[in-house]
């Protein structure tokens, strides 16, 4: 998922008021802008999308990183749409969390300050080109199933976000995947790529979950929100278990020994990704975090000129406009 | 005494380039009726091609998040022109080459693309620069290929000039825009004109190739396309409040494949998957 240990927000309102919000909340209702809401939920939720819009964002760096050497005119084209796309689910995310307040250079500071976060995964390398498949298969197919269940979220804006975003996302798992067949049934060197992105990115990929949030509080009051619909355990599982026979059918193997079927609990036993490592790179050691943010500072910096001349254009023209109704009276 | 150097120019280059195999030259027969229709075809798709790729350099570098999904979208739209011209051109051929051999394993000197395409992206100025003197150009080259006496070039160039009515657009109102901005924007889109003038001369400098495609009204010759690009190009500097370049000297040989030191290091980077693992599908 996108959003990875996100804190729910105190909040301090009326409880009779909360109490009723909480019975809409409840009765499946969808809570829109303009409606009343607890301030705790406002935070949070500023604080997930922006977290999902950045990642976004963040997430066309490594898949920009081959769209220059894509091996063919087509697999360029895919590529180039698959990240437009992207960007376009960055820009939805914004608005969605514009409706609540907070600007979209307000995130983007907060963003470039290191206020806010954008997924773990983001800090990992894009080596070979079955990165690029493995990026679609396992990354896409990761946030897919924290999409999907979002997009019965409470946040009117953020589910209708969702739904559209979901629509483009199981393209991008498919592309994905093609990427990786191509790549597992290809030459000895083509499979050895696709094993070794594999390899890279699994446990990555588990950790796109976030830790286990059985005992936290937060979680809780993000589930009785509806802005959290499962659990990262549950996504988890269920992530593995879609995945492991997806691994089978391509040949390679999934980089984990204690990988089992349990037929007790009809899903697979696995071992959990090093956490030390998923903290590591939340704190800015990641192999690539400090690239990514070098990329987006610069992006911005070397930018301000441009946004600058747009307004500036914009205001003498509007002065151009109100000159010549003057002259026209 | 030492002899004296020889001629720089290999003299073997034909043959040279028959030997680097599917990457060789066309085959066909110099001034014949399909020779001038490949390189003609070739043209247009390496030059949507290398611009295409010059433009996918900025993903997720641009300066506002819009740019980014306009970039990626130009950047599809010049890729997919390309897959078309560049498939014509290799069934013109008749050798079997497909769009993705031409585009991965020509070498820089079969690249028939215009030199100003590719020019490095330098500042989103120069880039936007850059994209509207070809636009502008783009535009009424694909108008004129409507009324080609090939129903194939017909077709694709339909498509493309839907295309490619939206480049313009784009590139005409953020020239204006920018031109027209701050003191710093009007600097840097005046520095980005000035250095790239003298690689538009090329679009419109013919040479036999051309003048036989003209004759049979296969495409339109170069020179003819000068009238309309001058009117785009005055009416939308004058409103950017940008100054046209005095000059009049063309950089050329692009059209003929002898490009800039830059072509060499942008194939590096597109051709190496396609080099390094021959005969792989991707």
């Amino acid at each position: 998922m996108y959003a990875q240990m996100v804190k729910s927000e105190a909040t301090n309102d009326d409880p009779e008021m909360l109490a009723a919000f909480q019975a809409r909340i409840d009765a499946g209702e969808k809570i829109e802008p303009k409606d009343w809401m607890p301030e705790g939920y406002r935070k949070t939720l500023i604080r997930q999308i922006g977290q999902h819009a950045h990642s976004e964002i963040v997430g066309q760096l490594p898949e920009g990183n081959w769209i220059t050497r894509a091996p063919t005119l087509e697999r360029k084209a895919i590529l180039l749409a698959k990240v437009q796309d992207e960007a376009g689910h960055g820009l939805y995310l914004y608005c969605a969390a514009e409706t609540l307040g907070i600007s979209r250079d307000e995130m983007t500071e907060a963003l470039l300050s290191g206020k806010m976060k954008y997924s773990s995964i983001f800090n990992y390398p894009t080596l070979n080109w079955a990165d690029i498949g493995a990026v679609g298969w396992l990354v896409d197919g990761a946030a897919i199933m924290n999409q999907v269940p979002l997009q019965r979220t409470s946040f009117g804006p953020y589910s209708r976000a969702m739904i559209r975003i979901c629509k483009e996302e199981s393209f991008h798992q498919r592309q994905g995947y093609d990427i990786m067949m191509k790549m597992a049934q290809g030459t000895p060197e083509q499979k050895a790529m696709a094993q070794d992105a594999l390899n890279r990115f699994w446990y990555p990929s588990l950790m796109m979950f976030g830790p286990s949030d059985k005992d936290s509080v937060h979680s809780a009051q993000s589930m009785a929100w509806k802005i959290k619909i499962n659990t990262n355990d549950e996504l988890r599982q269920k992530f593995v278990d879609q995945t492991v026979p997806q691994a089978e059918y391509l040949g390679l193997s999934i980089p984990d020994p204690a990988l089992k079927w349990n037929e007790e609990k009809g899903g697979y036993d696995y071992s959990q990704p090093d956490w030390s490592e998923f903290h590591d790179v939340l704190k800015g050691n990641g192999p690539c975090n400090t690239d990514r943010m070098e990329a987006r500072q610069q992006a911005w910096e070397d930018g301000a000129w441009f946004r600058e001349a747009l307004m500036a254009h914009a205001k003498k023209a509007a002065a151009r406009r109100a000159s010549a109704n003057v002259a026209a009276e | 005494m030492a002899p004296s150097l020889s001629d720089i120019m290999t003299p073997d280059a034909a043959e040279l380039a028959r030997a680097a195999g599917k990457g060789a030259s066309a085959p066909l027969e110099m001034g014949s009726r399909e020779h001038d229709l490949f390189v003609g075809l070739t043209r247009l798709g390496d030059n949507t091609l290398i611009l295409g790729h010059r433009v996918s350099e900025w993903c997720g570098h641009a300066p506002v998040l819009e740019e980014d999904i306009a970039l990626a979208n130009m950047a599809l739209d010049m890729i997919g022109q390309t897959q078309l011209w560049l498939g014509l051109a290799g069934e013109i051929e008749g050798r079997g080459r497909s769009a993705d051999d031409l585009a991965f394993l020509r070498d820089a000197w079969h690249f028939y693309n215009f030199l100003l395409v590719e020019r490095p992206n330098r500042d989103f100025g120069h880039t936007l620069m850059r994209q509207f003197l070809f636009d502008a150009w783009h535009q009424p080259m694909l108008k004129a290929l409507e009324d080609s006496s090939d129903a194939r070039i017909v077709e694709i160039a339909q498509k493309a000039g839907k295309e490619v009515a939206y480049h313009i657009e784009r590139s005409a109102d953020l020239v204006i825009r920018l031109g027209d901005g701050t003191e710093e924007s009007h600097a840097r889109m005046q520095d980005a004109l000035e250095r790239l003038w003298p690689y538009t001369g090329e679009m419109f400098l013919g040479d036999e190739i051309d003048a036989r495609l003209a004759d049979s009204g296969v495409m339109p010759a170069p020179e003819s396309l000068r009238g309309a690009w001058d009117e785009t190009v005055n009416a939308v500097l004058d409103e950017a409040t940008l100054k046209r370049p005095e000059g009049d000297f063309a950089h050329k040989g692009g059209r003929q494949g002898r490009h800039t030191e830059h072509m060499g290091h942008l194939l590096c980077s597109m051709q190496w998957l396609q080099r390094a693992y021959p005969g792989a599908k991707w």
